[in-house]
């Protein structure tokens, strides 16, 4: 009996192609966020949203991926951007390949932003890259200010948490300020924003984060 | 549950292993799971148990070495596993500590039989 040294990634498959996408995305200058939180906290409202802001000249695209249906892509598709439902089929996640095949005859060139919606789910998406330049969570005063706590890794490895429902504040037992201090606890720095997708409040502090990362991955890409 | 897909992914790196060490029998694959990584060593072992059952694989067992959270002070560069969240540092109480692991989902290691 021999024991051999294997020192490799498990999703390193996964990973490679990840890889593949960030320099396909950096090279053109496309700013690409992958959305993630638990089913219901409101990632489509807060895309909905974020197209109605944004000019009709932008060159935004969007990925959604869910298990069964395409409501989500008939919802944003309503902006006027281009949209591409995946549906996994029984996958609790997307993963690289998925995003690669689905944006094949899309021509890159002519987009700047991509976002994906990922499949509602707080645990798996966290263990798969999709090649993008940040993950973004979202968790909705309705769920529980324990969250990041209990499902540290996607905590852990999201750039910006968006508290979203603000407005329903005044109807939950939620602490802000708790939620705050669990996020920071388990991913110290952590930016974060507090919004509303009902009545609007907060959406300036997200757009502005929005637009100061997508001007410095296009610094990036011109370096 | 993507832990069905992770095992998944542990068994094709296997079978490429195997396709390389051409004869030879793995007998046990040794994989390294992070606290962050999101990963429930109970469900990973249901999950490739399913997968290995009446397969070519048999027998095929998996140990999984589950790790903690590390990080390091910025200040005085000590290393510490980070217990319940708890991110100063305890040699000097710095709270300016950085994540050095936790989030691995790696292969570490093959166990072969001679042939």
């Amino acid at each position: 009996m021999s024991r051999l040294p294997l020192e490799q990634k498990v999703l390193s498959e996964n990973d490679r192609i990840a890889q593949r996408l960030r320099e396909r995305f950096l090279e053109r200058g496309l700013f690409c966020l992958n959305f993630v939180s638990s089913p219901g906290a409101g990632k489509t409202s807060l895309l909905e949203g974020t197209l109605e802001r944004f000019s009709r000249n932008e060159r935004v695209a969007l990925l959604t991926g869910d298990i069964q249906t395409d409501n989500d892509a008939q919802r944003l598709a309503r902006f006027g951007f281009p949209v591409k439902q995946i549906t996994t089929g029984g996958t609790c996640h997307l993963d690289a390949r998925m995003i690669e095949r689905a944006i094949e005859d899309w021509p890159l060139e002519s987009l700047d932003t991509l976002l994906i919606e990922n499949v509602g789910n707080l645990v798996c998406p966290s263990s798969y890259d999709l090649g993008e330049a940040a993950k973004v969570v979202v968790l909705s005063v309705a769920e529980g200010e324990d969250k990041p706590l209990k499902y540290p890794a996607i905590f852990f490895k999201s750039d910006l948490m968006i508290l979203n429902k603000t407005d329903l504040l005044p109807y939950v037992s939620f602490e802000l300020a708790k939620a705050r201090a669990n996020a920071l606890q388990v991913h110290p720095g952590m930016e974060i924003v507090e919004l509303s997708c009902t009545t609007g409040a907060g959406f300036d502090d997200w757009m502005k984060w929005l637009e100061r990362r997508r001007e410095s991955a296009k610094a990036v890409a011109q370096s | 549950m993507h832990e069905l897909s992770i095992a998944n992914s542990i068994l094709e790196a296997v079978r490429k292993e195997r396709e390389r060490l051409n004869g030879s029998r793995i007998t046990k694959v040794g994989v390294r799971i992070g606290e962050l990584a999101g990963v429930d060593p109970d469900a990973l072992n249901f999950g490739f148990e399913v997968l290995v059952k009446d397969t070519e694989f048999e027998p095929l067992a998996l140990a999984i070495e589950f790790v903690a959270r590390r990080h390091e002070c910025s200040r005085c560069g000590r290393v510490f596993t980070v217990v319940e969240y708890k991110v100063n540092c305890p040699a000097c109480g710095s709270t300016d500590t950085h994540c050095i692991g936790g989030d691995e989902l790696d292969l570490a290691y093959l166990e072969v039989e001679e042939s």
